[in-house]
């Protein structure tokens, strides 16, 4: 092989992360983008109110928490594990940036950094007790999505807390930073953070260790890589996400609701999955869970303009992920 | 008794017949078409062309269960039992006897499976947990179960690769028993010297054709595998006969676990390989899980060039320069999903791969290349997933990610276990010329004549410790059989050789 065909495939992005199997992952996010493109269709064609750049924009804007969410499950999800506390984490991380910034008065950037590292520190937890303690996933992130929920509630005296005070804090996710370009910040953050995300995960030691350890643990381990201390490194990083996520939430509700969170991360992860992210681990993409992240909330929205109730949205959003695994593994089976 | 499929398609102008009351031994190198040929004959794969008989009538196979219903049983070289069921459970799986319509009659299961048992003349306990025997033992679950069917055709897909001598020739009597006038055995291996032992005839396959059937007491496996690889093979890779000892790179005292090694000492050299033979269970592979620090140590100490080394992980040993290559190449060597690539790059991506946390893949990509070519890895290209390549060309994959990361001491675990003759003795070479370049091996072989043609100095396992240490001028099939076998209240604790005198004060 000559230096000219090592470029060629240096050209398609990530290198070797891409394979035989590569070819794969772009037809599922292929697959995806097909079917979200399809919905975006149908809605056009169902309601002339759809398709417009206002509403357009709503769906972006209904993407972030989910989406930001979903980007940092991606990385739990290809290692094999999963995350169910990122939901009342995102709450906790909610409520203890408005303490910050509302109750002890700390400038609203220290607020936010402090709220985010607060996630990363949930993460951290997480990953401890998964790692170290050996104790599964889905339980040590039960016991943590359970100790959020009732510390989120306890901080805040079951009050919700607002930001009425903290205009700089809500313009976070609606101000408008570009001028003429009517789209909300929170928008462009989660774009920020997802080219991050992919960055992360195709260019990154770290994203090569998280499909290593997904695709074999235990043979990656004996490849001598610290598997205990990436595990924990990968958790925290959704910790981190997390927080973010909580920062955006309330930034744009004006206020932490600590009551709320529980059902997030089960949509976060059926973005991840519709967005092709094995849950077996060891294949996934970050431009998968965007999509899939989309797919919901187009969803969400088109069924609203629609007036179709909230509780025929979620059986057809399951219905969808149902569908949309499916297709999936038909197609692994095909392959 | 007879099959013929002249003309499958990833098989063509295949043809085997099987005689009653006989063994015939089914050779060629990995992707011969062996296993595909057994997928067609239990009816996995259908036949595009070409016909089977089953005792004079033609017959079609439609799966699994319906060639087992007509007699044919295989055996795969993965275990297909259950872990957590007992022995009993195991064998009935499917088809338990019932009390009534619902309950399980478990007096009757154990019976029934005893009688088996009893039947065979195996050593097995009915209630015993699968998970918790030896690979031997469960493999003589697998020939139960398949015999529970009454098999009428027996087919071994390398039945084993996993065992030592003395569990082949229990493998080999119950065969001998199972063989009557009425049913057949195809017994598929690489290892030459057992097919003499064993067969009556040899059938030959290569590229997916049928090169022809032999005798096998009128045929020699010299010839045997010439026809195999098409070619003879140039006189065996020996190893270099050290005259001076290098000096001492790692020595490991008074090592012990919790559950079965005892005080196990012994050192190894610059550019030595040391071959570590034993049984099954002899402590071998626990050995080299402890040093590198993927199992527990109770009490012993490693020292490399005269420094102790405190191994937690085997992160800790790669950093030393230790690497460990696993005997499940499958399971513990290979991310099999991944590249050829990622995998050559996993362990060095912090020393060569990666600036301020990014991945350098044009230099990972070159530098797979460049051990593709070195080590003649056979692949369409350095992206093909490893799951794609045979078994001789994974565990070069698996050697080229050590090397890459520039390891000092390599510990193979059975490294040419699966693999096929042609690709052996391309392994053997690579271990020579490592060896030659002054890496040190230990190399765990169940495989006697590989330990011998290999090792410069050969240490020898018995129930969790060293029963004795031969250099290669000493060693032979008897002594290291001889030391293999001793109970573990017989050994005489090893003092190093003479010659170790410089490995004192430590």
């Amino acid at each position: 092989m000559t230096a000219s065909t090592v470029r060629a495939a240096q050209r398609k992005w990530g290198g070797s992360m891409l394979s035989a199997s590569g070819l794969k992952d772009r037809l599922q996010q292929f697959l995806a983008f097909a079917s979200l493109i399809v919905i975006f269709v149908f809605f056009s064609a169902a309601n002339s109110n759809f398709f417009n750049y206002a509403n357009i924009t709503s769906i972006l804007f209904s993407t972030v928490v989910i989406g930001t969410l979903a980007l940092g499950t991606t990385f739990v999800i290809i290692t094999g594990g999963i995350d169910l506390s990122i939901g009342t984490g995102m709450t906790l991380c909610a409520v203890v940036s408005a303490i910050l910034v509302v109750n002890l008065g700390i400038p609203v950037p220290l607020g936010v950094l402090g709220a985010v590292l607060f996630g990363g520190f949930i993460g951290f937890i997480n990953g401890f007790n998964i790692s170290v303690l050996k104790l599964p996933p889905f339980i040590a992130t039960l016991a943590m999505m359970l100790v959020a929920q009732g510390l989120s509630l306890v901080l805040s005296h079951t009050r919700p807390i607002y930001f009425s005070d903290q205009p700089s804090y809500t313009k976070l996710s609606t101000g408008k930073l570009i001028p003429g370009l009517n789209l909300p910040n929170a928008v462009i953050i989660l774009g920020i953070v997802a080219v991050v995300a992919g960055v992360l995960l195709n260019r990154t030691a770290l994203g090569r260790y998280t499909y290593s350890i997904g695709s074999n643990e235990e043979a990656t381990a004996l490849s001598g890589i610290n598997v205990r201390k990436w595990k924990i490194t990968i958790y925290t990083l959704a910790g981190l996400f997390t927080g973010l996520a909580g920062v955006m939430l309330s930034a744009r509700l004006g206020s932490a609701q600590p009551a709320g969170g529980t059902g997030y991360e089960l949509q976060a992860i059926a973005a991840v999955v519709i967005g092709g992210t094995s849950l077996s681990g060891g294949k996934g993409s970050i431009v998968g869970t965007v999509i899939g992240a989309l797919i919901i909330s187009t969803l969400n929205n088109g069924l609203q303009i629609m007036s179709i109730p909230q509780e025929w949205q979620n059986v057809i959003l399951g219905g969808v992920i149902l569908v949309a695994v499916y297709a999936d593994m038909a197609r692994k089976r095909a392959a | 008794m007879s099959k013929r499929f002249p003309g499958v398609k990833a098989l063509s102008g295949m043809h085997l017949d099987l005689r009653y009351g006989e063994v015939l031994a089914l050779v060629g190198e990995n992707g011969a078409g062996k296993s595909t040929l057994m997928k067609v004959l239990t009816g996995i794969h259908s036949v595009d062309e070409g016909s089977f008989f089953l005792s004079g009538s033609p017959f079609e196979p439609t799966g699994p269960k319906h060639a087992q219903e007509c007699g044919i049983s295989i055996i795969h070289q993965e275990f297909t039992l259950m872990p957590d069921l007992t022995v009993a459970e195991n064998l009935y799986l499917g088809r338990e006897p019932r009390s009534g319509r619902f309950f399980l009659d478990d007096r009757r299961l154990n019976q029934q499976t005893q009688e088996l048992i009893d039947r065979l003349g195996l050593p097995l306990d009915p209630r015993k947990l699968v998970g918790n025997l030896s690979v031997a033992k469960q493999q003589m679950v697998e020939i139960a179960k398949a015999l529970a069917y009454d098999a009428k055709v027996l087919i071994m897909d390398e039945p084993t690769a996993a065992l030592n001598d003395a569990e082949v020739n229990v493998l080999h009597g119950l065969i001998r028993r199972f063989v009557r006038a009425d049913t057949g055995v195809i017994y598929i291996s690489h290892r030459m010297n057992e097919l003499q032992l064993i067969s009556d005839r040899i059938t030959v396959i290569r590229d997916g054709e049928f090169i022809r059937t032999l005798e096998t007491r009128q045929t020699t496996m010299p010839e045997v595998i010439s026809f195999m690889v098409g070619r003879e093979l140039t006189s065996a890779a020996k190893h270099q006969v050290q005259t001076d000892h290098g000096e001492v790179l790692l020595s490991v005292a008074g090592l012990s676990t919790k559950h079965l090694l005892k005080d196990v000492s012994f050192e190894l050299r610059k550019g030595e390989i040391l071959g570590f033979a034993g049984l099954m269970g002899a402590g071998r592979t626990e050995v080299a899980r402890a040093i590198v620090g993927a199992d527990k140590m109770d009490s012993g100490t490693v020292t490399l060039r005269g420094k102790r080394l405190h191994i937690r992980n085997p992160a800790d040993a790669a950093k030393h320069r230790i690497g460990y290559l696993s005997e499940d190449r499958k399971s513990l060597g290979l991310l099999l999903d991944r590249d050829v690539n990622d995998n050559v790059g996993l362990s060095s991506i912090k020393e060569l791969f990666q600036s301020f946390g990014f991945i350098k893949a044009k230099a990972m990509l070159a530098k797979s290349e460049q051990y593709r070519k070195a080590l003649n890895i056979k692949t369409p290209s350095v992206q093909q997933a490893a799951r794609n390549l045979s078994g001789g060309n994974q565990q070069k994959v698996v050697i080229a990610k050590w090397l890459v990361k520039n390891c000092d001491i390599l510990i193979f675990d059975e490294p040419t276990r699966g693999i096929d003759v042609g690709a052996k003795e391309e392994i053997y070479r690579l271990l020579n010329d490592l060896a030659r370049e002054g890496k040190s091996i230990i190399m765990i072989s169940s495989e006697l004549p590989e330990a011998l043609r290999m090792s410069h100095r050969i240490v020898v396992m018995s129930g969790g410790r060293i029963s004795g240490v031969l250099s290669a001028a000493e060693a032979s099939q008897e002594r290291v059989m001889h030391f293999a076998t001793l109970r573990p209240d017989r050994i005489v604790p090893v003092t190093e050789p003479a010659d170790a005198g410089q490995g004192d004060g430590q």
